[in-house]
Parts: structure tokens; C-alpha cells; sequence
């Protein structure tokens, strides 16, 4: 059985002459235990594709299964980090009370549900912060908390929303790394949105390319590189450089295409830059400040 | 400051400790300066006018004093005048304030959580809050007669509507990312409400509150201008109406007095309840 399994989805917004088709005919499987990125420009329903699997959001229509189960509605043994990890995190409790929160629903023995903080906050390497408010962290570590909170909750099916659009560079890398080697850890399937291609293809053992106007599934590909990665000498093997241009030129390709079909309009006419209302799929620089850490 | 400064020089106290005190001195400096120039023109005015109407900030002071505040210091200051006339009007407003705030928060929590309660509370709200709070008197003067539930009754109807406003507008703000990580955690709606709308609406309501504390200080004054026999603004109308200059503005003064006090009270315990949100504004 697929660890998720999305099936001819459509989802558009608004109804009758007005209604923007965000995504059309969405279909792709990701297996037990798989790291699975999505990758595709600004506007082509990365967000929205997430929120549908995650039952944050009907699909019109197609169905997205997760374990088995047709997602109306959040699915059991799921867990969402989501992009904006200052607003996601609550800042009136401290570190490990946001990590507890979630596991306080679970109906878990205070001592497990300890131990299970502990353990999360010491795999993001936070255990020294658990005291903390988190807006008394930097942006790399506040989304590390964000991580650790997914990771307690031990979710089989992990989905992550651009989680590091708003980190600066060497945080980024970090955190990547550290993705991976949850990943490795503790064998959860992972669903990886992202619009960064080299990203995309670091992370991941198989990457979904999406096209835009409307959203749809362009192509996907297996990444070839070792298991084990290393953000310099993984980045410069043939391998990687040949898979993440053959990425951007699909998606380049596809955006030409885009352009055609809009005519003098101009390619966004049919599809806004976001047909969604919030921030999170925009690549508009967060106000978080992005602090590096080690 | 040069007498400041060579002070510190004499005693030898590093360079920061001096500039810390100096700042502080100085920020008090100019909160207290131009009050007490204020002051002391009036006192200089009053005293050269001899006015009946004006007396001057000294007799008023010296007869605050006297009224409410002459008590031994073993007894705690505070007269037996002090709890006659001031101990019903703290509790009228207060006890008006709590209870308004309470319906205020409730309300504005159910509203802002249900959309389709919100249509029925919007529209009379809109109207209830627009309505002169004076203009309410003489209903409740009529259904709850001209005793203390009619006084403490008007100051919760003028407090509910700020707070109930504020409480709404916090619920409906709360971050969408906020809702949707409760959403996707399988949070239960009750624990949501108690630990994350009610704890993201706090600092909204904390401000409904704040504006409400003066406005149930005004309302208790009016209140006790109709037929009360106990009471600040009891003692306050009764002066004037005996042309007891001085004793109506020692009133002025003490209401003024437990005003700031009671505002100050307030901010210091949202400054401590509310750490977290001070923070996050001086962020940006």
C-alpha cells in the first residue's frame, strides 16, 4: 500500500465562470518509508496540493488517500510543518510545551509524552532550549522547534511546506541535512514541497515536477545519488548537476508553453500568481528575521 | 548633571553605572518637571486671583488629606472617611467592570468563533454600542429601581460593548497558520479555544479592559450623581450642591488619583501577563 495516494484531483476556487482551476488532474502515489519532493514555479498549486492531502482543504474533486484513508478531513498519523514557522508556533508557550502540545491530545502517559519531547528537541539539537519562548530563537531554530513538534507527534506520513523558503542560506543547508537524516531515523514518509530545484533534487529519492495554469503533474524522476548526502560534494557530482537542470528545463519548457497559450494577456491572465488567500506560497521575503545558527 | 557627574568622579563609580542612574534621573526629570510647573502656576494663579471657585492646589491637597488620608501610618493611612466614600464606588466599578468584561469577552469569544452567531450579535451590538450610556439611565433606573444594582448594572452594560468588540476582532485575527497546525494535530475544538484562541485574543482583550477601567470610573461617578447616599461622585455632587468649594475638588482630585492608580495596576499586571506578546510587537 502507498503511503499516499492522490487520484485525478482537481481543486478549484470559486464557483460557475469565476472558479481559477488551481490544480487539474493530480495523480501520483508516494510508497511507505519515501522522500518525495514537489517541486514547481510560484503559483502552480504546490501549496494547495498539500493542504488537500493533508485534509486541511476538499478537493473538488479526485480523492487523496493518506495510509489508506480518503482525506476529508485530517488524516490519523499525519504531521504538517508548515513554511511560516513563526505564526505556527505558539508563542505563549515555551519550546517544550509547543513540542507537548499536540501529544497532550494523543492520550500519552505524562512519561512518555516526556520522553518524546526530550528526544524530539535533542534530534533538532534544542535540548538546551526547551525553556525558551521561541520568539527568543533565531528563525533557523524556531523551525527546528517546528520540526521537533512533527517528529514527537511520530507521524507515519510527514508533510512539509516550503519549511525553509524564509531561512537564510547556510541555516537552510542545516536544516536539509537534518531532514535527511530524520528521514534516514525514523523511516516516515515524507512529502517535501518546495520551489527551490536544487533543493528539490538534494532531498529527495524522487522528485514530482508541477506545472502551472493550471497545476498539474509535469513529469516526476528518481534521483540517483547516494543515500548518504553532503551538501559539497553531493551538489557537485554529475548526477546531481544533470538532474537538476533536466528539472529546470521542464519546467522552463513548461512555462514557455504557459506563455504561448496566454497570448497577449500575458501568462498570469488565467492564473493568478496565487489563487489562494495567505502568504504561504509567495515568495515575498518573510519578515522573520533569518538569523544564522549552528 | 555637573554636580551629578563630579559626584560620581569623587566616589569613583564606573563610567555606566553613572550614565544608568544619570538616565534614569533624567527620565524622571522630565515626567515630573512640567506637572510641577503646571502645579505651581496654578498655585501662583489661584493664589494671586483668591477666587472662591479656585482654591489652591495646596488647601486641596492638604484637604485630600485630611479627608481620606490622615489616618496614623499603624492604621494603614487610609481613614474611616476613606472606605465610607471610596469603598463603594471602587466596588461599584470594579464589580460593574468584572461583570461587563466577563459578558464582554464571553460574547465576543462566541461571535468570533461562530460565524452564524455573529449575525445575530453584530447587528444589536453595533446599535447598543452606539447608544450614549447615559441614555440607558432612566431604564434602568425603572426596572432596577435607584439602589445598587442599578449603578453597578450601567457600569457593566457601558463595559461589555469595548470588550466584546475587542474580543471579536482578536478571535478573528488569530493566525491562520495558528488554527490550521490545531486543524492538522487533531487538537480538540475545546482544548483549541482554551489554549490557543483565548491565549492569541488576550492581548485584544487586555486592551478592551484597559479602555474600559476609565470609562466604569465615569460611569460610577454618574451613577452616584442619581439618588445614591454613599459614594465619590455622591460626596463629589453633594459638594457642589453645598458650595463646598474645597471639598469638591479634594473629590476631583481622588478620583482622579484612583484613576491613574488603578490604570497603573493594570498595565503592570498585562505587562507581566503578556510577556510574550510585548516581544513579539517589539519585533516588528
Amino acid at each position: 500500500m502507498s503511503a499516499v495516494e492522490v487520484r485525478d484531483l482537481t481543486k478549484e476556487y470559486g464557483k460557475g465562470a469565476s472558479a481559477q482551476t488551481a490544480l487539474r488532474g493530480v495523480s501520483f502515489e508516494v510508497a511507505e518509508g519515501e522522500l518525495l519532493s514537489v517541486v514547481g514555479p510560484s503559483g502552480c498549486g504546490k501549496t494547495t496540493l498539500l493542504k488537500c492531502v493533508a485534509g486541511l482543504m476538499p478537493a473538488t474533486s479526485g480523492t487523496a488517500r493518506v495510509l489508506g484513508q480518503v482525506a476529508d478531513g485530517v488524516p490519523d498519523g499525519l504531521a504538517v510543518v508548515f513554511q511560516d514557522y513563526s505564526r505556527s508556533l505558539f508563542p505563549w508557550m515555551r519550546v517544550g510545551r509547543n513540542v507537548d502540545f499536540p501529544l497532550r491530545s494523543l492520550g500519552l502517559r505524562t512519561a512518555e509524552r516526556r520522553e518524546r519531547v526530550a528526544r524530539a528537541l535533542e534530534s533538532v539539537g534544542l535540548a538546551d532550549k526547551a525553556d525558551r519562548y521561541p520568539w527568543q530563537l533565531s528563525g533557523g531554530m524556531q523551525q527546528r522547534v517546528a520540526i521537533a513538534r512533527a517528529l514527537a507527534y511520530r507521524p507515519r506520513v510527514l508533510l512539509m511546506d516550503e519549511p525553509f523558503a524564509s531561512v537564510d542560506a547556510q541555516t537552510r543547508a542545516g536544516l536539509e541535512d537534518l531532514t535527511r537524516r530524520v528521514h534516514q531515523e525514523s523511516g516516515m514518509t515524507i512529502l517535501f514541497v518546495t520551489h527551490d530545484i536544487d533543493e528539490s533534487v538534494y532531498l529527495a529519492d524522487r522528485v514530482l515536477v508541477l506545472r502551472r495554469s493550471p497545476g498539474g503533474v509535469l513529469t516526476e524522476m528518481d534521483v540517483e545519488l547516494p543515500v548518504v548526502r553532503d551538501q559539497i560534494t553531493t551538489r557537485s557530482l554529475p548526477e546531481f548537476v544533470r538532474q537538476r537542470s533536466l528539472v529546470a528545463q521542464h519546467i522552463r519548457a513548461a512555462s514557455g508553453e504557459a506563455d504561448g497559450v496566454g497570448g497577449a494577456a500575458g501568462p498570469d491572465a488565467n492564473t493568478p500568481a496565487d489563487a489562494r488567500p495567505g502568504p504561504s506560497d509567495s515568495d515575498a521575503p518573510s519578515p522573520q528575521p533569518a538569523t544564522a545558527n549552528g | 548633571m555637573a554636580v551629578l557627574s563630579s559626584a560620581a568622579a569623587a566616589a569613583r563609580l564606573p563610567e555606566h553605572v553613572v550614565r544608568r542612574v544619570m538616565g534614569i534621573v533624567g527620565g524622571v526629570l522630565i515626567r515630573v518637571v512640567p506637572a510641577l510647573v503646571a502645579v505651581l502656576l496654578w498655585q501662583w494663579a489661584a493664589a494671586a486671583e483668591q477666587s472662591p471657585y479656585f482654591p489652591t492646589p495646596f488647601d486641596i491637597a492638604v484637604r485630600v488629606r485630611e479627608l481620606w488620608f490622615s489616618a496614623p501610618l499603624g492604621d494603614g493611612v487610609l481613614t474611616d472617611r476613606f472606605l465610607r466614600d471610596a469603598g463603594p464606588s471602587l466596588l461599584r466599578a470594579l464589580g460593574g467592570w468584572a461583570l461587563g468584561g466577563a459578558a464582554g469577552v464571553l460574547l465576543g469569544l462566541v461571535a468570533g468563533q461562530w460565524k452564524r452567531a455573529a449575525g445575530y450579535i453584530d447587528p444589536p451590538v453595533d446599535f447598543l454600542r452606539s447608544l450614549p450610556k447615559p441614555a440607558i439611565v432612566p431604564v434602568f433606573l425603572l426596572v432596577f429601581g435607584a439602589g445598587d444594582l442599578m449603578r453597578v448594572g450601567l457600569i457593566a452594560f457601558g463595559c461589555t460593548w469595548p470588550v466584546l468588540l475587542n474580543t471579536l476582532q482578536g478571535v478573528r485575527t488569530v493566525e491562520p497558520v495558528q488554527r490550521e497546525t490545531a486543524r492538522a494535530f487533531h487538537i480538540p475544538v475545546r482544548v483549541q479555544l482554551v489554549r490557543i484562541i483565548i491565549p492569541a485574543t488576550l492581548p485584544k482583550i487586555a486592551a478592551g479592559l484597559r479602555i474600559t477601567l476609565s470609562l466604569s470610573l465615569i460611569l460610577m461617578v454618574l451613577s452616584e450623581w442619581l439618588l445614591a447616599d454613599s459614594g465619590l461622585g455622591n460626596f463629589l455632587i453633594t459638594a457642589q450642591r453645598t458650595f463646598d468649594i474645597l471639598d469638591m475638588w479634594a473629590a476631583i482630585v481622588l478620583l482622579g488619583l484612583v484613576g491613574y492608580l488603578l490604570n497603573l495596576l493594570f498595565v503592570a499586571a498585562e505587562k507581566r501577563l503578556l510577556r510574550w506578546h510585548r516581544h513579539l510587537s517589539a519585533r516588528g
